[in-house]
């Protein structure tokens, strides 16, 4: 079973868009939205849940009243600023969950207690079977988030004999990223032709690097500026990261996004076309 | 009087927005660069840097001659990030949260803290803009301790403008906090509508007060102005599509540099966010 992450570095460069097409254009693939804290994929794949289940990421400390003695102890300890002096109470949006403040309280007035922060699902979709999830609002530990739905991803898509799995990765380079594409087969990159994109571009393809990944790049709304396509090409040319192609601005794409529509589905005008040959590049690559 | 950038979705024009308001204020006005993971602002900017700092944050080293290999460390780590295996002790940096639990609780005093550079806090100017940027290293797990670092020079007697990262989790947080208002920048389509419902919950959540700014607002349904009419969410300004804007972004030209009338409507969006924050206090 292979494997395709699709990342950008820049947000809002085409990920979803191109993942979903990718998806349509499959003939037996699984599915995985790993931007848990904004998911969009499911908004094209139009998802039937089937089991949802809680996410516990972490832990938040919660303080005693009647044991607390005040004497700060844990104050002293706390590296997150997470302990409110006034009342002596947790700020729980701060509160890494490390427990240091449990273990030393004097009188044991500190407990650890299982926070939920989150929920995934196991989904069915036309294309095939899709794991996606929510991460709950202002939560951290999105990165384990991400590795429970990609380990659930390859479990079902090994259950239904899918031969490859398909990810919508999250922007930026942190513990989401990471989580996303640590021994995948192929990091597709989808950037644009600006310097943010460029530059943007740059720091994941160090990252896929990091991890020796083959990654490819694809240059969403190449025609926007085409000295900044050659400039991006020239970058994948010196640091040989092949092009895996060009998708040019055209208003039917955000057209079919507005209209919940794929895009391969919406049209066949040129940017499917575009995409299409894309997916075949891909798809020879990882066999 | 602090101001944050944020969206939830990626790509809708955080820093587009931030960027040209501060150039449209230019006096007195600071810049923070907090989306660490991608900074992007300095594109726009162009500010010359007199300063870098490097960013560590702790991480435990072992003293094997102490260590009794007893895996206390290991039970009090919530990150796995400290491991005993037969007679080594393997530490895993880039997960370590810094919390310094196993340090202090070691019952052999065999842990001690040294500490790892995570990133860097460039300083510098643009004009009359005073500027911080935050970047991570590459391969390094979590942007948090680095945002909270970057926050620290923020100049309360000045404007100061926060671009955040998109999203809705930790870093966000991280960015938004404290502000006194927050610029929601979102894109009049399914996912910009899907992301801005995610955001606004985090801004709730916080109780920062904030509005929305639509960008490329001819270029989609009119669902999200809907759901900020129904929220009662103020729409500081609809930005319709324009392909000069475009280039110009693609070559790193701030709007208001290249198109100077437009200084008129970010002050426009500046006054209606000083008038909001008036009302609430």
């Amino acid at each position: 079973m292979k494997e395709i992450v699709i990342v950008s570095g820049k947000g809002g460069t085409g990920k979803t868009m191109l993942t979903a097409s990718f998806a349509a254009l499959s003939k037996n693939a699984a599915f995985a939205d790993c931007d848990v804290d904004a998911a969009n994929l499911h908004i094209l794949l139009n998802p039937t849940i089937i089991e949802r289940y809680e996410f516990k990421g972490g832990k938040v400390a919660i303080i005693d009243k009647e044991k607390c003695k005040r004497c700060g102890a844990c104050f002293a300890v706390c590296r997150f600023d997470a302990i409110v002096i006034k009342g002596f109470t947790i700020d729980p949006l701060s509160c890494e969950g490390c427990g240091v403040c449990a273990h030393i309280c004097p009188e044991k007035a500190i407990k650890m207690e299982d926070k939920v922060s989150g929920e995934w699902f196991i989904s069915k979709t036309k294309y095939g079977p899709f794991v996606h999830a929510k991460l709950a609002i202002a939560e951290e530990n999105s990165g384990k988030l991400v590795s429970v739905v990609r380990q659930n991803t390859k479990s079902v898509a090994e259950k239904e004999n899918r031969d490859l799995i398909i990810i919508d990765g999250p922007p930026g380079i942190g513990c989401p990223v990471i989580s996303s594409i640590t021994n995948t087969d192929i990091v597709l990159i989808v950037t644009e032709p600006t310097l943010s994109g460029m530059h943007d571009m740059a720091r994941v393809a160090e990252l896929a690097k990091h991890f020796k990944i083959k990654t490819f790049v694809v240059i969403n709304k190449y025609d926007l500026n085409l000295e900044m396509t050659e400039e991006i090409e020239k970058y994948c040319q010196k640091n040989r990261i092949p092009l895996a192609g060009r998708i040019n601005y055209d208003s039917k794409i955000p057209e079919a996004i507005v209209n919940k529509k794929i895009v391969v589905e919406y049209t066949d005008g040129i940017v499917a076309r575009q995409i299409k040959n894309i997916w075949e590049t891909i798809y020879a690559e990882l066999n | 009087m602090i101001i944050s950038v944020a969206s939830g979705k990626g790509g809708t024009g955080k820093t587009t927005v931030a960027v040209n308001l501060a150039l449209s204020v230019n006096e007195n006005v600071q810049f923070l660069d907090c989306d660490v993971e991608e900074p992007n602002a300095h594109i726009f900017l162009k500010p010359k840097i007199s300063r870098t700092l490097s960013f560590s944050t702790p991480v435990p080293k072992v003293d094997e001659g102490k260590c009794n290999y007893c895996g206390r460390c290991q039970e009090i780590c919530a990150y796995n990030a400290i491991a005993v295996i037969k007679n080594k002790v393997l530490i895993f940096p880039e997960i370590c949260h810094g919390c310094g639990g196993c340090i202090l609780l070691c019952p052999q005093n065999a842990l001690e803290e040294t500490s790892k550079e995570v990133g860097i806090i460039q300083f510098g100017s643009s004009g009359a803009i005073d500027f911080v940027n935050g970047k991570v290293n590459v391969g390094q797990d979590t942007p948090a301790p680095l945002i909270r670092q970057v926050k620290k020079y923020i100049n309360t007697t000045k404007t100061v403008f926060v671009d955040a990262p998109p999203g809705t989790s930790c870093p966000v947080v991280e960015s938004v906090k404290g502000s006194d208002y927050c610029i929601l920048v979102t894109e009049p389509t399914p996912f910009g509508l899907n992301d801005l419902t995610l955001a606004v919950e985090v801004m709730r959540k916080l109780k920062i007060p904030f509005g929305v700014i639509i960008n490329r607002s001819d270029i989609g349904d009119g669902k999200v102005e809907d759901y900020c009419q129904a929220e009662n969410i103020p729409i500081l300004m609809k930005i319709p599509f324009n392909r000069d804007f475009a280039v110009s972004y693609s070559k790193g030209i701030p709007i208001v540099d290249a198109f100077p009338e437009f200084k008129t409507h970010y002050r426009e969006i500046l006054n209606k966010i000083k008038n909001h924050i008036e009302k609430k206090s």
